[in-house]
Formats: C-alpha cells, structure tokens, sequence
C-alpha cells in the first residue's frame, strides 16, 4: 500500500477551481430565494385582493376559532398517530407475507401464489373510502367471536388489507430484484430455501424497497384520517368536524390540514434524505 | 460422476460426462468458453438438476431425488465464477453466515474462525468493509475464504484466477497448493493451462459434452492425443 501524502497542498489551479464553486453556489442561493420571495408574494398579494377574501378569512382563518379547537383537534391527532403506528406493523407483516407467497416457486406452492395474487386483486381495485364504509359498518353487524366490534378495529383493518395489497407488491418488486445468483451463493453455502430467504434475499430487497415504503409511510398517515367517515372514531378530521359544527366556521379544518401537514412533512424529508443515502442523487431533493 | 447429461432446452450442455476424482485430488477442467464447466460443477452441487446419470460423492448417490441437497451442499465448497459475495454484509458477515446458519457455530467462535481465515487469504484488515468496496481479486478472495471456512470435504472453483493480476494469481495458486498438501478434494475450471499444469493431478478436456480427454496435465497438456485437444490449446496459447 502506498504511504499517505501528508504535506499535500491544493495547487493554485484547485484553488481558483475552489473558489469558482463557491462563488456558483453562493450565486444559486441568492437567486432562489428571490425568486420564492417574488412567487410567494405575487400569490399573496392576489389571495388578499380577491373580492371573497373578507368572507374566506372569517370563515376558514378565524384566529380565536383556531386557538379554540387546537386542543380537540391536536388530540384527535394523536389517534390518527396511533392508528398508523399500529396499522404499518400489521401491513409490513401482511404484506411480507403476501409478497413471499407470490414469489414462491414450485407446484407445492401453487395454492399460495393463487391466493396472494387474488387478494393483491381485488384490494388493489377496491377504493380505499370503500373498503371503509364496507367493512367499518359492515364488519362489526357480522359479531364474529373473538374479533373486537370496535369501529376503530374494523377501520384499521381496513387500512391493512388495502395498503397490504400495494406493499406487497413493492416488496415482489423488491424480492424479485434480487440476482438469481444470489440465491444460488446461498444455497451452495448449504443455506436451505427458506434461510436464504431470510439472510439473503429479503435483507436487499428490504433496503432497495425502503424508499417506497418510505413514501406509502408517509400516504398512509393521511389516509388515516379517513376513518373519520365511521363516525364513532375521533381522529382529527372527526374532531374538527366537531368542531366546525358549533358554529359553522371552517377554521378547525384548516387546523386539522396544518397539523397533517407538520405531521408529514418531516417523514416526507426523512424519505429524501435516505434515497439520497442510498444513491438516487437528486431524487426529490429540495435544492 | 458417470453418464452426466444436462440440457438447458434444446441446448444440450453435457452428454455423458464421466469422471472421478479421488479423496485429496485436484482435477482441473478446460474447455472453451461455454462448454459447460461451469454447468458441470453446479450440477455436482446440485444446483442443477442432471437430466440423466449418476454422481456420487462420498459413497452416496447425490443425484437421488431423495437426498438432502441442503445437507450435501452443506458439505462441499463452491466458488462462483462471478464471486456472488453478499452486498448487504460485511466480508466477515459473509465468510461467517454458514458457519452461523448452517452449522449452529456460536457468533464468537464464527468470528474468529472466520478472521483467521481472511488472515489466510490476507485480508484480516477487510473483515469489516462491504464486498462492493473490494477491488475484484480482494472480492475473488472473499470468496474463496467464505467457501473454505467450514472446512468443505470437496472444493469446486470455477475460474478462480481469471480477475487476478499475475502476482494474485500466485498467490491463489499457493493457497491452493496449501489446500491440496492439507488434503483438501478440488474441482476447478480455468482457462490457464500454467496454473492447470502446476495444480492438477488430473486434466480433463470439456468439448460437446463430454470428457474428450484426461490424464496427467503432462499427457493432456504437453502432448495431446486428441485432434480437438491440440486444436483447443493451440489456440488458447496463440
Ligand atoms: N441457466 C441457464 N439457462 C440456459 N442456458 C444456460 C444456463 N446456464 C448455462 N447455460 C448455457 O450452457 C452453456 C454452458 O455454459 P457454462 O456457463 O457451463 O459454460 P463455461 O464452460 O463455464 O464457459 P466459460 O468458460 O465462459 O465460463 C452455454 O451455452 C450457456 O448458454
Ligand atoms: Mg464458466
């Protein structure tokens, strides 16, 4: 190996070259701020001039009306935190499932492709919303023994089984993605079918896949919110749905946007941050 | 291994293949690119299925649908032409995952067997880099420790020089040569008859299937009785 070079020092050249860049970058800043300062106020300026401002102000940006319904709906954000934290578990460990069924070969596991691929079917066609009104009103009136009758369970169950259906597929995606190779330097270890699975294939699928899911993370928070239409679950759409109702001033659903919004946005960035860490330069990156 | 035949489709790769390699022995199998060596040795680990024909390892006819193939892979080494190291661990995650999972070493005692191997092959100082961070004869000896560590009673190495410079190589070759004075069982595949004639005890010439030609590497190298043989070398060596 060779020594390092200790008494490296840049040359004239890399130093202009240096100097250069910096000089670019500190230019690049300079324009995008102006240019978001300009676009911000022009959009400002023309919100505040229209004819229906005084009217929309009142009735969406009432500050007292915010500071009022915050507490209620800051709660009901907290079920909607809840509902995802359990809901992601359930659909990671549904939608693995799903996914190495599909991904399985062989005659024996026919029947198993078959169903993961049916379920993927009808839950990929299904909306969302429906899936809700079916199965919040419709699961509980069934009174299976042993399942909860809560609207809350039937409403994460149906987040599960629909994202599940898309998760699954980025997860196929992921399995599939794996080199044959790699599976073959497992088995020669003598690892069986189903180690290889576990130490070989799933670890680097799991990592390629991690920005998607990353990113259906950050959907499934919102879509949480849709369990409000059950009624009887008070997440913070529900909340200011409440809210709203006293008086008829929309402002505790602009609350409820905000609080979704500063909610996201952080998990929204993580997502970026780690698909520049894994090398997909420039992939959704702000500057 | 008696009357192997593989096809993949219409493409019959091997024909019959006979041979036999005894305990401690190093057979090396030339043959052009594409007639099947690689084929060869993942058929003799049952990564393959064989169409037709026998091989039998240790006394035991492995190509019986019966047989463990976990158990008997588990047995033998194979060193893949193109490394397929684990991306996702480190090279003494790598060289250590058969010792953990396959044959129930302790993490401790894996790690340690797994260092003093990388410390054979010369690269204890990586034990903690990522594969993809080598440079490939570094990858090609990964590969190589992630084989021998569990003390396999049969090597298969297929082209385990053909990323090295000329000064790696001879240092592969001693480790090798090291291998077979322990006793160690090779099959291996390379396309340089130096490396063939100083290593092998027996050659064989791979072509349309079947072992065309075999003896010691001074018959079959150094004098040939095959039309196809000479035509083989000679181009191989202009
Ligand atoms: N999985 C596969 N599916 C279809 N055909 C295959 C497969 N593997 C190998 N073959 C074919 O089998 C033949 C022999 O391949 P093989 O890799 O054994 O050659 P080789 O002798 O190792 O060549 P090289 O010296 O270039 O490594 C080739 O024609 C190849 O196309
Ligand atoms: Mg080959």
């Amino acid at each position: 190996m060779r020594p390092a070079v200790t008494d490296w020092q840049p040359s004239a050249i890399q130093l202009e070259r240096e100097s250069y860049r910096r000089r670019q970058a500190a230019r690049s800043t300079a324009i995008a701020a102006a240019s978001t300062a300009l676009v911000l106020g022009v959009v400002g300026v023309l919100v505040v001039s229209s004819p229906g401002w005084e009217r929309v102000h009142e009735t969406y940006f009432d500050w007292d009306k915010a500071v009022d319904s915050f507490p209620a709906v800051l709660a009901g954000l907290w079920m909607n935190v809840k509902i995802m934290v359990v809901s992601a578990i359930a659909i990671v460990v549904v939608s693995l499932t799903i996914a190495v069924m599909r991904t399985t070969r062989g005659p024996i596991a026919f029947p198993l492709r078959l169903l993961g691929t049916v379920y993927v079917d009808v839950f990929r066609g299904l909306p969302l919303l429906l899936v809700i009104f079916l199965l919040g009103f419709g699961g509980p009136a069934l009174d299976l023994s042993g399942l909860p009758r809560s609207a809350l369970f039937w409403g994460c169950a149906s987040l599960v089984l629909s994202y599940s259906a898309y998760v699954a597929e980025v997860f196929r995606a992921g399995i599939e993605s794996v080199h044959q190779s790699q599976r073959l330097a497992g088995r020669a270890l003598g690892l069986t079918y189903a180690q290889t699975l576990r130490h070989v294939v799933l670890p680097q699928a799991w990592r390629r896949v991690l920005p998607a899911l990353m990113n259906d993370l950050v959907s499934l928070q919102k879509d949480s919110g849709l369990i409000a239409v059950l009624g009887t679950v008070i997440d913070a759409i529900r909340a200011a749905q409440i809210e709203t109702a006293k008086d008829f001033n929309y402002t505790p659903y602009v609350v409820a946007g905000f609080l979704f919004i500063c909610l996201t946005v952080p998990m929204a960035r993580l997502t970026d941050w780690y698909a520049r860490k894994q090398g997909f330069a420039g992939a959704g990156s702000l500057m | 291994m008696s009357g192997v035949r593989k096809a993949f489709g219409s493409n019959v790769v091997l024909d019959g293949v006979d041979f036999t390699v005894n305990r401690g022995e190093c057979v090396v199998l030339i043959g052009a690119s594409g007639s099947g060596k690689s084929t060869l040795l993942r058929c003799a680990n049952l990564l393959e299925t064989v169409d037709d024909g026998v091989i039998t390892f240790e006394g035991e006819d492995i190509t019986d649908p019966r047989v463990n193939g976990d158990e008997v892979r588990s047995r033998m080494g194979l060193v893949f032409q193109s490394y397929n190291l684990f991306p996702h661990l480190t090279v003494l995650g790598n060289v250590t995952l058969a010792l953990r999972k396959v044959h129930g070493v302790a993490a401790a005692e894996a790690e340690q067997r797994g260092l003093a191997m990388l410390d054979r092959v010369g690269l204890a100082e990586k034990a903690r880099a990522r594969p993809d961070d080598l440079s490939g004869g570094q990858q090609q000896r990964v590969a190589i420790a992630r084989a021998l560590v569990t003390n396999p009673r049969l090597m298969l190495l297929d082209e385990v020089t053909s990323a090295l410079d000329p000064e790696l190589v001879g240092e592969v070759l001693d480790l090798l040569s090291d291998l077979k004075s322990e006793g160690v069982t090779m099959v291996l595949n390379t396309h340089e008859m130096g490396f063939a004639r100083d290593v092998a005890d027996t050659v064989c010439f791979l072509h349309d299937g079947v072992i065309h030609e075999s003896g010691t590497p001074a018959q079959v190298i150094g004098d040939p009785q095959q039309e196809r043989t000479r035509a083989f070398l000679s181009r191989i060596r202009a």
